[in-house]
């Protein structure tokens, strides 16, 4: 291509834009929708995010997720007008974010119904069912948090490692039927983990789009992880190298979905919902378990060294500490329904690469009585151990 | 819930947890232990709240500072778009151009131009109001009982409006024939009986017409008078700024707690005539207590003889009272409506009572 044919592609690629430019332009200023403006009041959306109560205040974090700024012009608490104050600015333009502080007594146990009166008149409603002090990150609340993560998520991943001998001493007919076991373990999370994405959205402001955020989150993991395994397994080769790789990608996989659950843990615990404890917590024990049976399965005929398993307990169980932290104290709708869609891709990608395994190893033999009999009885452990947290 | 959460439900809980709540909230282990109830604090700095009428040099009651911190709104109407200045309204009377019919009878002609306005019924807040004269609540009309009132109505705004004036008069002259837009009709009739009354517009849907701000009050005077007095005209208003049934604000004259920033001044045991008027919307009643004191109740101002003597009164929607009393001590004094839901969305207010021989 000369330069001046290269001249001549830009130009070609440019020129369409500059018309678009011409006719959003013409638009703006000559468009019909001038029609409309009188006949609509201005569409705005504030969703509140999160609210912090403190010893007498009450911290409320909105964003403006509509198409306009809204000017939060007053504020009620429990029907009664309250003095504020609202940083950066009572103006929050699209997508900005502001804090209202109110100085408000507040009484623990008893609900708080908070009301922003907006400049055009319109009352953006949120209710607090059940006022009780939100946590502060101190250490007490840290370690609180860190002994959940670990119970729930870590000692249950490691546990499940346990039952590496046991797999090793089975034959390869056995091996695949627990690689579908695993199959079927992770396709149930995979889709508890989305289901619980798709329910968070509801929460996230309208112009950050849930659903499509969900959407990006989810096949932006499931295609990106396919670019990086398919990298690290050719560098990795076929044989137990690229087994290992899979093993840890599993691990990945549940250390995400993990997350997701400390997030919903942390939250919980932070609003005061303990009493749900330990039967909870035994439950998600037992759920988690097998999770660490679907990490080695694919390395059941292998000798990975002890450090790669404690590796993958690590990734796998670590992220529910983490997710107990975020979620005990910067819990946001966006990022716990980012975290979920993230979650739910890299397991399902996990599930593709594990019957990519399977059918290498098999042939094209990959719906055996075995093979099936081991995805049903997967989905079943999940569906059965799921009842107990259920 | 003892264990019997679900995970779905957790999740849900996770979301309401980041807004500070919990679904049925049990507290058992010693996580929350230390989550304490937060107290009101009350008392500390006097707030900005009352910072209007502090030049008396008054004797101030600081307990009224301290038990009404934090509640109000932030920053101030601006009168020249509040749609009426609480001050001037309480006390402004048009007695209408006054001439004589060739009968003797006295004649007063008034104009009522109904318009379309946007009003700041609270700082920063808007609301498409209809009006009278372009104020809420429209003027206050005053004559003489027998007097010829003549009142000329042009309806200057985007719908059917019109004026029924309570009182005696003609079935013509009822005031529920909308006027449509661009159109003059002329009310007349003779005004009475003496009291203290209402006119409004009548035009379907009526919630809508009056709530949007198509009120006013009228007054006859018994024809030998009443006492010298203070008069003042309180309007219990409403204003539902999101139009689905419920009212965000409350006042009497249109402006949420106005006469709790800037006092209403009067003197020491000077003698106070409350016109009050109940025009609120959505609601069925509304009432006014007076802190200190006891009032004269005549209701609807049709007799000269008090029928009661209370610091209390409740009104239906349209109902009026005149209430008279003085004050014995100076200071500051609260009077509100006694349902705490109003004061606390703005009907609530301040007496500065100047002591005698003060200027
Ligand atoms: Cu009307």
């Amino acid at each position: 291509m000369g330069p001046s044919e290269r001249r001549r592609v830009v130009l070609y690629g440019l020129a369409p834009l500059a018309l678009l430019a011409a006719v959003v332009v013409l638009f703006l200023r000559y468009g019909p929708l001038g029609v409309f403006e009188a006949a609509f009041p201005p569409v705005e959306r504030l969703t509140v995010e999160r609210v912090v109560l403190r010893d007498g205040e009450v911290v409320v974090h909105v964003t403006n997720g509509g198409p306009e700024p809204v000017t939060v012009a007053q504020v009620l608490v429990d029907d009664a007008y309250w003095r504020h104050t609202i940083t950066p600015d009572r103006t929050i333009p699209r997508l900005g974010r502001a804090v209202i502080t109110i100085p408000y007594p507040w009484v623990e146990g008893e609900p708080v119904a908070l009301k922003l009166l907006t400049s055009t008149g319109l009352v953006i409603t949120h209710d607090v069912p059940v006022a009780v002090a939100s946590p502060a990150p101190d250490a007490r609340y840290l370690a609180t948090f860190t002994l959940l993560g670990l119970y729930v998520g870590v000692i249950p991943v490691f546990v499940g490692l346990l039952w590496f001998p046991f797999l090793r001493r089975l034959g390869r007919r056995w091996t695949h039927f627990f690689l579908s076991l695993t199959g079927g373990l992770l396709v149930f999370l995979g889709v508890d983990t989305l289901e619980e994405a798709l329910e968070l959205r509801a929460g996230v402001p309208e112009a950050l789009q849930g659903t499509a955020l969900v959407a990006v989150g989810v096949l932006g993991t499931l295609l990106g992880l396919t670019l990086v395994v398919r990298r690290t397994a050719r560098a990795a080769g076929g044989g137990a190298a690229g087994r290992l790789v899979l093993a840890y990608l599993i691990a990945l996989g549940i250390g995400l979905h993990n997350l997701g659950e400390g997030l919903a843990i942390g939250a919980a615990y932070a609003v005061g919902e303990i009493a749900l404890g330990t039967f909870l917590v035994l439950g998600f024990m037992l759920h988690n378990t097998t999770e660490g049976l679907g990490i080695v399965a694919p390395v059941a005929r292998d000798r990975p060294g002890l450090a790669h398993f404690l590796w993958m307990g690590l990734l796998a169980g670590a992220p529910t500490i983490l997710g107990a932290w975020l979620g005990g104290f910067v819990y946001s709708p966006v990022a716990a329904t980012v975290f979920l869609a993230i979650g739910a891709g890299a397991i399902f990608q996990v599930v593709y690469e594990l019957g990519r395994l399977m059918a290498q190893q098999a042939g094209d033999e990959l719906m055996t009585a075995t093979n099936v009999a081991g995805f049903v009885v997967g989905l079943a452990i999940m569906y059965l151990t799921g009842l107990f947290v259920a | 819930m003892g264990g019997r959460l679900s995970r779905r439900e957790l999740f849900r809980l996770a979301a309401l947890g980041a807004t500070g709540a919990a679904a049925g909230g049990v507290s058992g282990a010693g996580l929350m232990a230390g989550a304490r109830a937060a107290r009101a604090s009350a008392g500390g700095s006097g707030g900005g709240m009352l910072a209007a009428a502090g030049s008396t040099g008054l004797p101030q009651a600081p307990e009224a500072h301290g038990a009404h911190e934090g509640l109000g709104t932030v920053g101030e109407v601006e009168l020249r778009h509040a749609g009426v200045d609480p001050m001037r309204y309480l006390t402004a009377f048009d007695w209408g151009r006054v001439s004589r019919l060739p009968s003797g009878q006295t004649l007063r002609e008034y104009q009522l131009v109904a318009t379309d306005r946007e009003i700041e019924v609270a700082p920063g807040v808007r609301f498409a109001a209809w009006t009278y004269n372009a104020q809420v609540p429209g003027p206050t009309l005053r004559a003489r009982e027998g007097d010829r009132v003549r009142v000329r109505f042009v309806n200057a705004g985007t719908h059917p409006h019109n004026i029924h004036f309570h009182g005696f008069h003609d079935a013509a002259m009822d005031g529920i024939e909308p006027i449509a837009r661009g159109r003059t009709f002329v009310y007349e009739f003779d005004a009475a009986p003496f009291g203290l009354h209402l006119y409004h517009c009548h035009v379907q849907p009526l919630k809508r017409h009056i709530h949007k701000g198509l009120y006013g009050v009228f007054i006859v005077d018994p024809p030998q008078g009443r006492p010298p007095a203070r008069e003042l005209v309180m309007m219990m208003n409403a204003f539902d700024t999101d139009f689905d049934g419920e009212n965000e604000i409350y006042a009497v004259n249109t402006v949420p707690f106005y006469y709790l920033r800037h006092p209403i001044r009067i003197r020491q045991h000077e003698l106070v005539r409350i016109y009050l008027v109940n025009i609120t919307e959505f609601d069925p009643i509304n009432s006014l207590h007076l802190h200190a004191n006891f009032f004269h109740v005549y209701p609807t101002g049709t007799s000269l003889t008090p029928s009661e003597y209370t610091d209390t009164v409740m009104l239906c929607q349209a109902q009026r009272a005149i209430l008279e009393f003085r004050y014995r001590r100076p200071g500051r004094f609260m009077f509100h409506a006694h349902q705490s839901e109003f004061t606390e969305l703005g009907w609530t207010g301040f007496f500065e009572v100047i002591p005698d021989g003060a200027v």
